[in-house]
């Protein structure tokens, strides 16, 4: 197995953490390239999850009784965690929800829906995911905003000279991707946020590919509102975050309504908590949130700096590998990427290859990965796509490139 | 579930990746009375079958264009083949007959089928039937409704 030398990490003996890696899939020993749709989970996160439905368990924030308040107390202590990984200022910055797209979909309702007005523009760019670009269609149709695209460069990178003719006065909201899902592209966040910021434009960062890959502080990055979901950075599906500006957040009318987000209810009419409890209606995700903060002990265990560098070890490995690969071709930029590889051959189409694949034990994912208008930038009905995560090793990336060279020599 | 050995050959027979690589009908009908686009929004493949109809309603010729995987193109390519001169009823027989084929366990496929039975490997690999399907898909559209333009898809109907 390999070791890299230059890190303090074993990267080998980390991957016992995973019980899931032990399977085998069609005869074969599972490689899981399939990080940057969801991510594996650590035994530390299932235990922690398992711990509190044995002995924990109850409503948060209503009863009065022990395990209502043990239950409160890890919950409330792991929005603090969050708020403590992201650099955010106070733990009332962080409003828990289902994931990345609840978080985007909130802001473009909630205060999308109190703060734009017909004719506004809404900026966003062409590599978002689906869930980074409906919501805000959503929205425009509803009040009749604009929409419209920083373009992407055949290199997967945005168009960053064309950003002062479409980061205009009009826009007032810029939404735009930390690391692209599928090319693998880093934006260079901090400088879009302080252009946005000159125009007086909002900013919403996604951050469902970067959030548990590298450092990342939101006061840093200078955003007005971030998203990211618990499942890709080792935590259980079904939470996610919003983190937003206090004044901001608090000048968000409620989005859904229901118990937890009340301080009095008429018949006829309710007030409203503060953020973040002012968003989040009903029995919240008690047992993903906890896992998300054990995921966030885990991830800090090893330390996001460290794990950055090995995605991107992993990547330039894999890319070296790939490019001897007759007839495959790699979308996205060369360098500076995260460890998300997007690629078609021609010997076999990303659906079929997927089904190859698939048999060797090896987990891609084929298809628009949530990104068909990029898709149709880059003249392509779907790509394969290889990504990497903590637990992701050389050997592995050597077997996948095993199996591209059989594909092409079966589908010849 | 665990795919024996060999799997991956069933499916992948000669002749699906000879049709996949070179599809048979495929091209315009300039004089088409009917053209079903088919769409797979899960995996982005496209099939556009023109279809013209004989006095009785038969198929007279059918034709397609598009671009998808190879189980896709190959099945569009075959069931063009087998289609092509068949009477209403013979197509609606033969689209029953080929579901089965690729969702059931039945290995005594119709002898019928000609050349479709080499689609038969499909029936292992459950997440690739839409694939398989499309083409038909498309083609029991152009029977619906025999003349003019129409859009199915092998997801649910579209909210828009």
């Amino acid at each position: 197995m390999h070791k890299v030398a230059t890190s303090r990490v074993d990267w080998s003996a980390l991957r016992e953490d995973f019980p899931i890696l032990r399977e085998r899939v069609n005869g074969h020993p599972l490689i899981y390239f399939d990080s940057a749709a969801s991510s594996q989970k650590p035994r530390a996160v299932l235990d922690v999850v398992r711990n509190y439905y044995e002995h924990d368990n109850a409503n948060v924030h209503r009863g009065l009784h022990a395990l209502s308040a043990r239950a409160t107390e890890h919950y409330e202590k792991s929005r603090q965690r969050v708020a403590d990984f992201i650099g955010a200022a106070s733990a009332d910055q962080i409003v828990f929800t289902r994931g990345t797209t609840e978080s985007i979909n909130l802001v473009a309702q909630a205060w999308g829906g109190k703060f734009l007005r017909a004719g506004d523009v809404i900026l966003l760019t062409e590599m978002e995911h689906h869930s980074n670009l409906v919501p805000w269609q959503l929205l425009a149709e509803r009040i009749g905003a604009r929409l419209r695209f920083v373009p992407v460069r055949d290199d997967g990178t945005l168009e960053l000279e064309k950003l002062s003719s479409l980061l205009t006065a009009e826009v007032k909201i810029f939404a735009f991707t930390h690391v692209s899902n599928s090319l693998g592209t880093i934006n260079p966040v901090t400088e879009l946020c302080q252009k946005a910021r000159a125009v007086g434009a909002m900013t919403v960062v996604d951050a469902a590919q970067s959030i548990g890959h590298m450092p990342l502080n939101v006061q840093e990055l200078g955003c007005d509102f971030l998203a990211f979901s618990g499942h890709k950075m080792c935590a259980p599906t079904g939470i996610g975050v919003l983190y937003g500006g206090l004044d901001i957040l608090d000048s968000v009318p409620p989005w859904h309504g229901g118990g937890e987000m009340i301080t009095s209810v008429t018949l006829e009419k309710s007030t409203f908590k503060k953020p973040p409890h002012r968003f989040e209606a009903g029995t919240p995700n008690i047992a993903g949130a906890i896992g998300l903060a054990a995921a966030i002990d885990y991830l800090e265990g090893i330390g996001r700096a460290e794990i950055f560098k090995h995605d991107v070890d992993l990547a330039s490995y894999a890319l070296k590998g790939m490019a001897d690969v007759a007839g495959l071709h790699v979308l996205g930029p060369s360098r500076d990427r995260g460890g998300v590889i997007s690629f078609v051959m021609g010997a076999a189409h990303p659906h079929d290859l997927t089904t190859f694949a698939d048999q060797y034990g090896l987990a891609l994912r084929g298809g628009h990965h949530c990104n068909q208008p990029l898709m149709r930038r880059f003249g392509v009905p779907g790509t394969s796509r290889a990504s990497f995560y903590l637990y992701s090793t050389r050997e592995e990336i050597d077997r996948m490139v095993d199996i591209l060279e059989k594909a092409v020599r079966f589908f010849k | 579930m665990n795919l024996e050995f060999g799997d991956l050959e069933e499916l992948y027979q000669d002749v699906i990746l000879d049709h996949s690589r070179r599809p048979r009908n495929f091209g315009e009908l300039s004089d088409a009375a009917v053209r079903v686009h088919g769409d797979n929004p899960a995996c982005g493949d496209e099939i556009h079958l023109a279809v013209k109809f004989d006095g009785d309603g038969g198929l007279e010729d059918i034709k397609f264009t598009g671009h998808g995987c190879a189980i896709s193109q190959a099945s569009a390519s075959l069931m063009t083949m087998k289609l092509k001169g068949k009477s209403r009823g013979e197509v609606e027989e033969m689209l029953n007959a080929f579901h089965d084929l690729v969702t059931s366990g039945n290995n005594d496929a119709p002898k019928k089928l000609g050349d479709l039975r080499a689609m038969r490997g499909v029936r292992k690999f459950p997440q690739r039937v839409k694939c398989a399907m499309l083409p038909w898909r498309a083609v029991e559209q152009a029977l619906r409704q025999t003349e003019g333009e129409a859009t199915v898809s092998t997801e649910e109907p579209e909210f828009a």
